[in-house]
């Protein structure tokens, strides 16, 4: 914007020294900054304008300089004027905020995906390699990260300043945010929607790691099972495999696949799934019938936390052979059976 | 007096109020509690929201006193919570949007267009009786133990999570609601039907234009709150499921009710201290309003628009990207109609003959902060910047400026401009500038490190805070100090001037409208007989040639 770019960087490097401005610590905080500054330019330009406007009328016209006022109609030009400069440079920062927006809110494909859920008061991590932690984040430097988040009670909202990013988490659904951290160090992470009592207290840190310390970190906190083995324990417990077989011949659908796929729902429908439609599946099968089942699947409602859900919809996204469907299946239906069998009669004599 | 003034007082030794007055026509507590009077109601308006509007500011000093270290030390986090609900609630429904339209507008809306009374003078009081009973509500709230929903009740938080007097308020606010539905088809007929003679809908005062603008607002705007609040009791107390997910509602659809009346609130609490502010400049200007029909059209312009703009509370809340679009460029849009304003308010005052009366300096306070209000609002607006400012201090200060620098200065500027027509006496001249003056510099210095605060991103509605926000947070609690005493002034020496003050006579600031040509304090009835208007609303060489008359009639 006819400022040289190193004159630039150096103002950009002075203003962020000055405690004025947060950290730039991810990719987007130099756009969204940049958008700021020109807001801020725009905001006193604009009120420097009017602001000189009336001292300069005051001096000019103050009464002892002029004791007669000269009445003016108007001026359909000045009016035009100053209709049409705000709206270019509002429709200028329209578009901006706008390009700057899909910007934030569309992850790339690669990113890493970690689920975040939000209940009063604090805010609770699972990685998908079984990792929990509360009000912390462990994150590595350098890749892109999306945060998959969803409240447990009231509405809470996810932001780290010094990322420039937030995000309402909601109850009822999946939202997401994405960032890709540069600089190691850690930063806050504040819930920004008013959630009751302790509201102040649901503060977070995110530490962002090298990519290599991350992967000790990884090592160092497992808790030897990953979300899609919990959910795997879950499914079979919920006896979900007793339907979703993956046979031909199965009451349920086969979900080996199923997520990123588009399914055609019994209405003739089309719905791409993802987590939320996993969920919601769950939670409401009967408005999710898939074309060609009967809408015999019971509702989850009440029965599964919102960390059992992410368990198991973390399974089913992993799920992609149903090799391991058949064992559970077989295990539990071999449970089941054995009593059926009399093979050596003892145990009908127990 | 200095010689730039023109506030042309009567002789003081022979000087008296007039022998009738609606003041002393009658008298008696009933026949205040009784009246049909459109100026009595005003004034019993504008006693009781100041009365609210010391309620909530105690509140907001609580607030920035809790603020002044980053640990929750003064009261705990459950206290402060309740604190910034009470502020919130008392500030926004028993004093922003009330006040000038209920208070300034129930006194001058019907003199100013040559009307005796507003159309249904008995519905006048039920809506300031309304207005109290709501007012009861939420004291009772107080006594009771507070609430602490915030005043924006979200839900499920209000429905389900919370064990306080939400029902008690819920209730206050719904009456509110209807007070305020009363005033806006009172003053819609009124303005529609009882018009003088000769009054054109383009000779009416600026005045009269934002009220109707604010007032179709309130006609249209307000029964969805009704009906948000209605759903949240309901939620509360027999578990309908409207708004929780797991029996089929959706959370974000309060919401959607809840903001599609308070962001036209916003305009309702603005619109009618725009039109103070035009009369205003054009007074002391000595100039009719630049661009007139420019600055009547864009009241109800921003009326229309601001139905259209509530989903910009919601970019961050998973509505979809092309939806958050659209309602970013309307709010784009709408920012424009108060952009045209405030160049034609400073080009009012090009060529004109100007003074520096108190109402003008609150007028330049107005313009000054409003200004950078809307300006940042602009910052709001933008899609990207408001996914990091959006729920920090940057909003806090933003609608500070917006409702407390803009609204709040405007009212001040219109009490102090009528303060004479509504009492007949002057208020003390270098204190009430004084008072100007404090509360303009209080008011930066409490809100402009709040956008620091924003940018830095110190969330909203936090007790207690990390350390590094302290600096900025003393700075603010500093100058709230100062704001306070800014307050605190005009409340004191105007109700000195009501025994001490000097007589006022009838047009004391020389000012065309109608309600200069009456008597101070007017008669119950405003008008001998119905005035006959032959001149649009700022004429000022017809009122010079008027009193160049009068002088040669005397001498």
């Amino acid at each position: 914007m006819g400022i040289s770019p190193v004159l630039w960087h150096f103002l950009v490097k002075w203003l962020h020294s000055s405690a004025l401005f947060p950290a730039e610590a991810s990719t987007i905080a130099p756009y969204t900054d940049a958008l700021y500054f020109f807001l801020i330019g725009m905001t006193i330009v604009g009120t420097l304008l009017v602001g000189v406007l009336v001292v300069f009328f005051s001096i000019r016209y103050r009464k002892e300089k002029n004791p007669v006022a000269t009445q003016v109609e108007g001026s359909t030009l000045l009016e035009a004027t100053w209709t049409i400069i705000p709206l270019a440079i509002f429709l200028v920062t329209f578009v901006w905020g706008a390009l700057l927006y899909f910007r934030i809110f569309n992850p790339p494909a690669n990113a890493m995906n970690i689920y975040v859920v939000g209940k009063q008061w604090m805010w609770k991590a699972e990685h998908p390699g079984g990792q929990h932690e509360i009000n912390a984040l462990h994150i590595p430097a350098g890749k892109p990260v999306q945060l998959t988040m969803i409240s447990q009670d009231v509405f809470h909202s996810f932001s780290i300043p010094d990322f420039r990013v937030k995000r309402e988490v909601i109850p009822g659904r999946y939202s997401t945010v994405w960032f890709q951290a540069t600089t190691p160090g850690t930063y806050h992470i504040f819930c920004t929607q008013y959630c009751g009592t302790l509201h102040a207290g649901m503060i977070g840190e995110v530490t962002v790691l090298e990519p290599k310390d991350y992967e000790k970190w990884l090592q160092e906190s497992t808790s030897g099972m990953s979300l899609a083995q919990n959910g795997e324990r879950l499914f079979a417990s919920m006896g979900c495999n007793a339907c979703h077989t993956g046979n031909a011949a199965a009451r349920g659908p086969n979900l080996a696949g199923v997520y990123g796929t588009k399914l055609t729902l019994a209405n003739g429908s089309q719905v791409l799934v993802n987590e939320a439609y996993l969920r919601d599946a769950i939670l409401n099968p009967s408005e999710h019938i898939t074309a060609g089942y009967a809408p015999i699947m019971p509702t989850y409602q009440g029965q599964i936390s919102e960390d059992g859900l992410i368990d198991l919809v973390e399974y089913i996204k992993n799920m992609q052979s149903n090799d391991r469907v058949h064992q559970t299946l077989m295990t539990s239906e071999g449970d089941q059976a054995a009593p059926k069998t009399p093979v050596a009669g003892t145990t009908q004599e127990r | 007096m200095s010689a730039t003034t023109i506030v042309s007082l009567p002789d003081q030794a022979t000087a008296r109020l007039p022998k009738t007055n609606y003041l002393n026509n009658k008298h008696g507590l009933l026949s205040w509690l009784l009246t049909a009077d459109h100026k009595r109601i005003g004034i019993l308006y504008l006693l009781s929201i100041t009365f609210f509007f010391f309620i909530g500011g105690a509140f907001a000093g609580l607030i920035r006193l809790e603020l002044l270290t980053p640990q929750p030390d003064l009261v705990a986090s459950d206290t402060y919570n309740k604190f910034f609900t009470m502020h919130g609630i008392v500030m926004i429904f028993l004093f922003l949007v009330p006040s000038v339209p209920a208070a300034l507008g129930n006194f001058l809306v019907p003199i100013m267009i040559g009307a005796k009374d507003l159309a249904f003078p008995k519905i006048n009081l039920l809506s300031w009786y309304l207005y109290m009973t709501a007012g009861l509500f939420t004291l009772a709230t107080l006594v009771l133990g507070g609430v602490d929903t915030g005043w924006t009740f979200t839900t499920p938080l209000s429905t389900h999570y919370l064990n306080t007097h939400v029902m008690t308020t819920a209730i206050g606010i719904f009456i509110a609601g209807f007070s305020s539905i009363f005033t806006g088809l009172n003053f819609i007929v009124t303005i529609h039907r009882m018009r003088a003679p000769g009054m054109t809908w383009f000779r009416m005062p600026l005045f009269i234009w934002s009220n109707y603008a604010a007032s179709l607002l309130m006609v249209l705007g307000t029964p969805v709150l009704a009906i948000a609040i209605v759903l949240v009791a309901l939620e509360r107390t027999l578990n309908i499921g409207v708004f929780d997910p797991a029996k089929g509602g959706d959370p974000l659809l309060f919401q959607h009710l809840f903001w599609f009346y308070s962001h036209p609130a916003v305009y309702i609490m603005i619109l009618p201290g725009m039109g103070v502010i035009s009369e205003v400049m054009s007074t002391f200007s000595r100039k009719r309003v630049f661009g007139y029909t420019a600055v009547a059209f864009s009241s109800v312009a921003i009326a229309l628009f601001g139905f259209f703009v509530w989903a910009h509370h919601m970019f961050i809340m998973g509505v979809s990207n092309y939806s958050a679009l659209v309602f970013s460029l309307l709010t784009m849009l709408v920012a424009v109609p108060s952009a045209i304003k405030i160049f034609n308010w400073a080009f009012t005052m090009q060529k004109g003959s100007i003074t520096f009366e108190t109402p003008m300096l609150y007028a330049f306070g107005f313009i000054g902060l409003f200004t950078i209000g809307g300006l940042t609002g602009v910052f709001l607006g933008s899609l990207g910047m408001d996914v990091h400012l959006t729920e920090t201090y940057f909003v806090v200060a933003h609608f500070h400026f917006v409702m407390v620098g803009g609204m709040l200065m405007a009212f001040l500027a219109g009490v102090h401009f009528w303060w004479p027509k509504i009492t007949g006496r002057m208020y003390p001249e270098s204190l009430s500038k004084l008072a100007a003056v404090v509360t303009f510099v209080g008011f930066n210095l409490t809100f402009l490190p709040q956008f620091v605060l924003g940018y830095l991103g110190m969330p909203r509605r936090y007790a207690a805070y990390p350390a590094e926000f302290q600096v900025l947070n003393v700075m603010s609690t500093a100058g709230a100090t100062v704001l306070g005493v800014g307050y605190m002034l005009p409340l004191i020496y105007l109700g000195w001037s009501l025994k001490y003050g000097a007589i006022a006579g009838n047009n004391p600031w020389q000012a065309t409208g109608l309600e200069w040509q009456i008597q101070s304090p007017p008669l119950t009835e405003n008008f001998l007989e119905t005035p006959i208007v032959t001149q649009e609303a700022y004429d000022y060489e017809w009122l010079e040639e008027k009193m160049k008359h009068e002088v040669t009639h005397v001498g």
